[in-house]
């Protein structure tokens, strides 16, 4: 397939053949990662900027990982060590970036619409790491890839996401994904945490653990930012715990075959019971073994989009 | 008759053609267009067909002088708002300092005294509060009598209550009426973009309408209880527009001013193509859905709504050129009012009589400033308008320094060919 797309902002950019076709290519490194030497020589000589202008150590870890197998040569731009804390303006850091010629930038950024913001300055492919809250499309790739490899398909099954869904970029790119590939989806969690126009959005709404997770086919637990009860949009950890996390009570309520997910980093307690983290229907390590090589599809995809035309 | 100074020659004037006579700056006669014309000594303006309309004026603007220069100054503002149709312009007190006390509107007066002499007039708003603080009272007698025709914490909503009331009360001694901005002080404040469909897409911290309807209430119950005046900016909504309506019925003295962007734009700009995450679309308040839209229009037309006014607000390319969260709130809109609303006039949106009540009668009246409606005495204030012209919103095609407008690279139609003010030709 002729790659069409510069950037990956989202995944509501793509089609679903497209999708299965991202899915096909990792599949492809997967095998590769079973062998003793995991690198291949694919993208020698592409360079590929880590833009990471807010702290992420697994997404960061994942794409310097993908890049290295392929033996493209990645850069790394820390929010720390970058002219970010010396004030320097997004624009600026954009056209510099630019006049270093790197093939993609991987961008995570605090605000939503950063990554298009690169992508409308920048000639070269820009890979959203995370908007803001608006998308984290390659997580939600390397879910429903997970979740691909499980099941074969997403056809039919019922996926409930479980938490901060207001400010889940992680939320948000699901939602669209899982509808694409024919997943019905739920949503829970406090309505302060909801967005405000959730009913708009693909899902089945509930605000009650234990109707939400009836019959369901996987749970994608999110992260809960501890700083939302600062922000008076929940009394504390304690009820929250109790009230939307996840444990292993609902494991009965669910389809016996239920999976779990999380993109983690994990608060162990606290949107998820810590045995839940670590029991058999967890499949939390296998979305960053999927990380990798999703992450090598879509830089090899986005890399060699020009080199094709030539 | 008096001496005849200025002849304008063949205008068109509400489908008629005319000719303006003026003498010592004021109207003194407007005639069916006659063949031949004895113009006596008098100079002649050939029209040429050209539609004539009354300067108007813009009751919300922010120059941006003293202090942010480098964003707008009077003169800039000026030269935009006279090449905009514009021969009023009423500024807010959002200044570095802040215009409250009367050496800083004496300064701006100054200032656009000598940035144009004879050119638009500039009729400064003082700040309500010392510093817009929202503390403590400005000291509205001084203001008054330096010039400011208003007050208005414009931007820093009075956050108490109490002194707010007390503003309204002591505004009231000087005969000046109070601008509010309405905008609940503690809900989602400031986030430029509505709280909505799209703003949930778009993973936006977002302020929902009733932030903004919520404060139409309050000024509306205390401007009744206390049978004071009130003057709401930049009405958005049609929750404000609902309250509005049933305040006007029982007779409370309340006026409301909507901008250009809330009768053309809904927040879906901000996902369009070409125009994701515009910040030149961020504004406070955010462009609504369009029910709103069509609410403030009906709205407008029906006078609830009483004045338009441009709620300009320039910024440096900088500022706006940056993360949508960072970007400050505004749009740059002297330039662009008069094509805009006016294309609303040629699609039957609006009436001819509904525009010129809304940009000359209404807000004249409300604020006290002189205004042209072409009888007899009134101030010769009037501009040749090219309705036909087509030009694209360029960054360079804008006079103002703000060149922050979400219409850039979008084609209107109309331009002012020539202004007057006073009878004497500006531009």
């Amino acid at each position: 397939m002729k790659w069409l797309h510069k950037d990956l902002l989202d995944v509501s950019q793509l089609s679903r053949p497209e999708v299965m076709a991202i899915f096909e290519t990792a599949g492809r490194f997967q095998e590769l990662q079973e062998r003793p030497v995991k690198k291949v020589p694919t993208l020698k000589g592409r360079s590929v900027v880590l833009f990471f202008a807010e702290p992420s150590t697994r997404t960061k870890t994942s794409f310097d990982v993908a890049g290295k197998r392929l033996s493209a040569d990645t850069f790394s731009l820390a929010k720390s060590s970058s002219s970010l804390t010396k004030g320097e303006t997004l624009k600026d850091t954009a056209l510099t970036l630019q006049a270093m010629a790197p093939d993609a930038i991987v961008i995570r950024h605090r605000s939503s619409g950063a990554a298009r913001f690169l992508a409308d300055r920048l000639d070269c492919a820009v890979i959203n790491a995370g908007d803001g809250r608006h998308a984290h499309p390659t997580q939600a790739l390397l879910d429903s890839f997970t979740l691909t490899q499980e099941w074969g398909s997403l056809e039919g099954k019922t996926v409930l996401i479980l938490g901060d869904i207001a400010h889940s970029r992680v939320a948000r790119s699901n939602v669209f994904l899982l509808n694409l590939l024919g997943a019905r989806v739920r949503l829970c969690g406090p309505r302060t945490l909801l967005p405000p126009a959730v009913k708009t959005w693909n899902a089945e709404v509930y605000s009650d653990l234990n109707q939400a997770v009836k019959g369901v086919d996987a749970v994608m637990c999110l992260r809960l930012q501890l700083e939302r009860q600062q922000d008076g949009l929940l009394p504390d950890l304690r009820e929250y715990s109790r009230t939307f996390g996840l444990g292993p009570r609902h494991i009965e309520l669910a389809n016996p075959d239920m999976r779990i997910l999380h993109p983690g980093p994990v608060n162990r307690g606290v949107e998820i019971s810590s045995e839940l983290v670590d029991c058999e229907q967890s499949l939390i390590l296998d979305q960053v073994a999927s990380g990798v090589v999703v992450r090598m599809a879509l830089l090899f995809l986005y890399t060699t989009r020009k080199g094709e035309e030539q | 008759m008096a001496k005849i100074d200025l002849i304008v020659r063949r205008a068109k004037l509400d489908g008629r053609d005319v000719d303006v006579f003026v003498s010592r700056g004021r109207i003194a006669e407007v005639r069916d267009a006659a063949e031949p014309l004895d113009a006596g000594d008098a100079a002649v303006e050939e029209a040429f067909g050209l539609t004539i309309l009354p300067s108007l004026t813009d009751a919300h603007v922010h120059l941006r002088e003293p202090g942010f220069e480098y964003k707008e100054d009077i003169a800039s503002g000026l030269c935009a708002a006279a090449w905009g149709g514009f021969g009023n312009v009423m500024c807010m007190a959002n200044t570095r300092p802040v215009n409250d006390e009367g050496s800083v509107t004496e300064l701006m007066l100054e200032r656009a005294r000598k940035a144009w002499p004879g050119g638009p007039r500039l009729f400064p708003i003082g700040g309500l509060t010392k510093g817009l603080k929202g503390e403590e009272l400005a000291p509205m007698a001084e203001l008054a009598r330096a010039g400011c025709v208003a007050f208005s914490n414009d931007g820093v909503p009075v956050k108490s209550t109490e002194l707010f009331r007390r503003a309204l009360e002591y505004a009231s001694d000087w005969d000046r009426v109070v601008i509010d901005h309405c905008e609940d002080p503690y809900l989602g404040v400031g986030a430029g973009v509505n709280e909505g469909e799209v703003s949930s897409r778009l993973g936006l911290a977002a302020q929902p309408d009733v932030a903004e309807a919520m404060q139409v209430a309050r000024d509306i119950l205390l401007a009744e209880y206390l049978d004071i005046p009130i003057h709401l900016a930049h009405i958005s909504c049609k929750k404000s527009v609902d309250l509005i309506r049933f305040a006007k019925a029982r007779g409370v003295r309340v006026t409301a001013e909507t901008a250009p962007h809330y009768l053309t734009l809904t927040e879906n700009h901000l996902e369009s193509a070409g125009h994701e995450y515009d910040t030149n679309a961020k504004v406070n308040p955010p462009l609504r859905p369009e029910a709103d839209r069509l609410a403030v229009i009906e709205a407008l037309r029906d006078g609830v709504i009483d004045i338009l006014a441009t709620d300009h607000a320039p910024h440096a390319g900088h500022e706006k050129e940056t993360e949508f969260d960072v970007a400050p709130c505004g749009v740059s809109g002297l330039d662009t009012a008069l094509s805009v609303t006016w294309a609303l006039v040629r699609d039957g949106v609006l009436d001819r009589a509904t525009f010129l009540r809304a940009w000359t009668t209404a807000p004249c009246a409300i604020f006290g400033l002189p205004v042209n409606t072409f009888a007899p005495g009134d101030p010769a204030d009037f501009f040749l308008f090219d309705e036909n012209e087509e030009w694209t919103v360029t960054p360079q095609a804008l006079r103002s320094k703000g060149k922050n407008s979400p219409l850039l690279g979008a084609a209107l139609k109309g331009r002012v060919k020539t202004h007057f003010i006073q009878g004497k030709k500006i531009v």
